[in-house]
């Protein structure tokens, strides 16, 4: 789902990113946030709506609608669409409020 | 506790041109921006800006975003950036708190500029939150900064300017757009962006709006339906396409959630895209050297961003006492820029929400 | 109707055209039909032929005398709603804005298309001009038929023919 030609933009060869999306070894590259690698692997579902377990995905690319919140290396209510991804990332679909106390 | 002399909140077109002209005056200022980069939602726009050249017409808008970004920059010694940075608190006596990552920090202004622009508003329709259904600014984020496609068949729902240009945009990527769906009886933005659209085949539907979405962990269908002259969807009228995207491009609000911390006063105004502060001729809030411009005033095209920016930056350095050797040239010129911009036929609606913001000034007076 | 489908009516498009024999040399077609605040088309033509004024919502209007068809403006204008037409050697040749990949090349024929977006025609390509002060936007030279004068808008994907 990556473009590789644009006739106004550039999309240069970037380094490749080793991350953890639900326990699975994927990549994504420099400068990707986490939403927008998931998104280039095609994951489009990121999280489930807390009591109705409704699948969400990102909407607003900001960081305002909270559609996007994942668990990243144990903790919850990350907004993947503005947070950088890191090598060795453990990214996981958040189903519920999100457990705060991380052991 | 850090002093500084002026504030600015958000390091997008308005906010860089008011740290400029503040600057050019000799007043230091730090911006304060939550993203990782500055330029706001200049560095997705890739179609040429309208205006005159003052506002840098037929410039690409990443284009724009850096000769601000420079002019900033150039004043190095005046103009202090934090990026990554969010302002969380802000109080009446001009104390501002910031969070950087795990770090809390409080500063003292003298003034304050909020420049915090808009997000995009909501559609109301059945299974509005699938994946795979987004603001259409966060479309062109997708494709325009990360360079991923959002899908390969899409629907632009809103035919203002975003809705068209960013159709457009959909089709540079190599995305197919099936449609543009408006539910007023006319297309929204600018026709030339209309045209551009129907010449590469995309069907303009007015008087259509989207009233259900299908999908297990994606949009995967959406259900269309026709308006009658009274926004009502007409019975037996509805038909399905089939998408993998659905882009929602129906207007922007105003961010000022800062600004309730204040108790700043605020009315809705339609015409300005929502809850806006009540301003005076300087741009200042009903508190006392704390000040906004951009979008958060009302929601513009971003050559009144720029404009008002540098306004706001000259009238509050010489609040301050640091007067702009061509104060009052430069003044002028930026409220004649305004009212040029504004003087159109597309500039009727933001004059009837200026009117109205003039009336409630007068009113609380 | 404009307003409607963006697509101008057949009025509104001769509207902008001079009278036929003038087009012998080329000249800038700007169907800009509303008054937006907007003037790079003004400021960037090199032989002050196009009219703005001090009211940037102004529509432009082409003095024809003194356009020469260079095209700087087909590439300057942010609504790409200028194209330079001109009638050489029996055929009729566009010069249009062109923001997509793959560009066409020289000698190959695409699908000449109307406003509605409708494959009318086909379209030689002639010239296709793309430097540094394009800033993206390609400068396309084509021809077509001459009875397409009023038609041919843009072309779209090679043509087998």
């Amino acid at each position: 789902m990556r473009i590789k030609d644009h006739p106004i933009l550039h999309f240069e060869e970037k380094k490749i990113i080793q991350f953890y999306y639900n326990n699975q070894l994927v990549e994504g590259q420099e400068g990707d946030t986490i939403a927008s690698a998931l998104h280039a692997l095609g994951v489009k579902k990121l999280s489930e709506s807390i009591h109705l377990h409704r699948p969400r995905g990102f909407y607003c690319a900001i960081g305002n609608c909270a559609s996007c919140n994942m668990i990243v290396d144990g903790i919850p209510n990350v907004r993947t669409c503005i947070t950088p991804l890191q090598e060795g990332m453990k990214v996981e679909t958040q189903t519920n409020k999100g457990d705060l106390y991380v052991k | 506790m850090l002093n500084k002399d002026l504030v600015i909140i958000g390091g997008g077109p308005a906010g860089l041109c008011a740290a400029k002209t503040a600057a050019e005056a000799g007043l230091s200022s730090i911006i304060i921006e939550r993203s990782p980069k500055l330029g706001g939602q200049l560095v997705k726009q890739t179609h040429m800006f309208f205006g005159s050249e003052k506002q840098y017409a037929k410039t690409r808008g990443y284009n724009i975003a850096k000769i601000l970004i420079d002019d900033v920059n150039r004043y190095h010694d005046k103009i202090e950036i934090l990026t990554d940075t969010t302002v969380v608190g802000l109080y009446k006596d001009k104390v501002i708190t910031i969070l950087h990552q795990d770090e809390y920090r409080k500063i003292q202004a003298k003034a304050i500029i909020v420049a915090t622009g808009a997000s995009e508003k909501v559609l109301a329709f059945e299974n509005n939150d699938l994946p795979g259904i987004y603001g259409a600014g966060a479309v062109q984020t997708l494709m325009n900064v990360y360079g991923v496609l959002p899908g390969h068949d899409v629907v632009m729902v809103g035919s203002g300017n975003i809705g068209l240009i960013v159709s457009y945009q959909l089709l540079q990527a190599g995305v197919n757009v099936k449609a543009v769906i408006e539910a007023a009886p006319t297309i929204g933005g600018y026709k030339v962006h209309a045209s551009k659209l129907k010449r590469l085949g995309v069907p303009i539907y007015t008087q259509h709006t989207i009233t259900k979405a299908f999908g297990k962990d994606c949009v995967e269908k959406i259900l269309v339906t026709k308006l009658d002259q009274n926004w009502n969807p007409i019975e037996g009228s509805s038909f399905e396409m089939d998408v993998d995207g659905v882009c929602i491009s129906v207007g922007l609000t105003p961010m000022g959630n800062l600004l309730a911390m204040i108790d700043a006063q605020m009315k809705y105004i339609s015409e300005l895209g929502g809850m806006v502060p009540i301003i005076n001729h300087e741009h200042e809030t009903s508190i006392e050297n704390i000040f906004v411009c951009g979008d958060i005033s009302g929601i513009e095209e971003a050559s009144s961003a720029i404009v008002e920016g540098y306004y706001t930056g000259l009238v509050v350095a010489n609040r301050l006492g640091y007067h702009h050797p061509n104060y009052m040239l430069l003044k002028e010129d930026y409220e004649s820029q305004l009212n040029n911009l504004r003087s159109g036929p597309f500039g009727e609606k933001i004059r009837l929400g200026l009117a109205k913001m003039a009336e409630e000034l007068n009113h609380v007076k | 109707m404009l307003n409607k489908t963006g697509v101008p009516t057949k009025e509104q498009i001769l509207s902008r055209f001079p009278e036929r024999a003038v087009l012998k040399k080329p000249k800038a077609i700007i169907e800009c039909y509303e008054e937006i605040p907007c003037n790079p088309c003004s400021t960037s033509c090199p032989f002050d032929a196009i009219h703005i004024g001090e009211d940037i919502n102004t529509k432009p209007v082409v003095n024809f005398d003194k356009c020469t068809g260079c095209g700087i403006c087909v590439f300057n204008c942010p609504g790409l709603a200028i194209v330079v037409a001109s009638d050489v050697k029996e055929r009729t040749q566009f010069k249009i804005a062109y923001e997509f990949n793959p560009k066409p090349k020289v000698n190959e024929v695409w699908h000449g298309v109307n406003r509605d977006g409708e494959i009318i025609c086909d379209a030689l390509i002639e010239k296709v001009m793309l430097t540094d002060k394009n800033d993206k936007t390609a400068l396309i030279t084509v021809s077509v038929e001459q009875q397409y004068m009023y038609d041919f808008v843009t072309i779209r994907g090679k043509s087998n023919g």
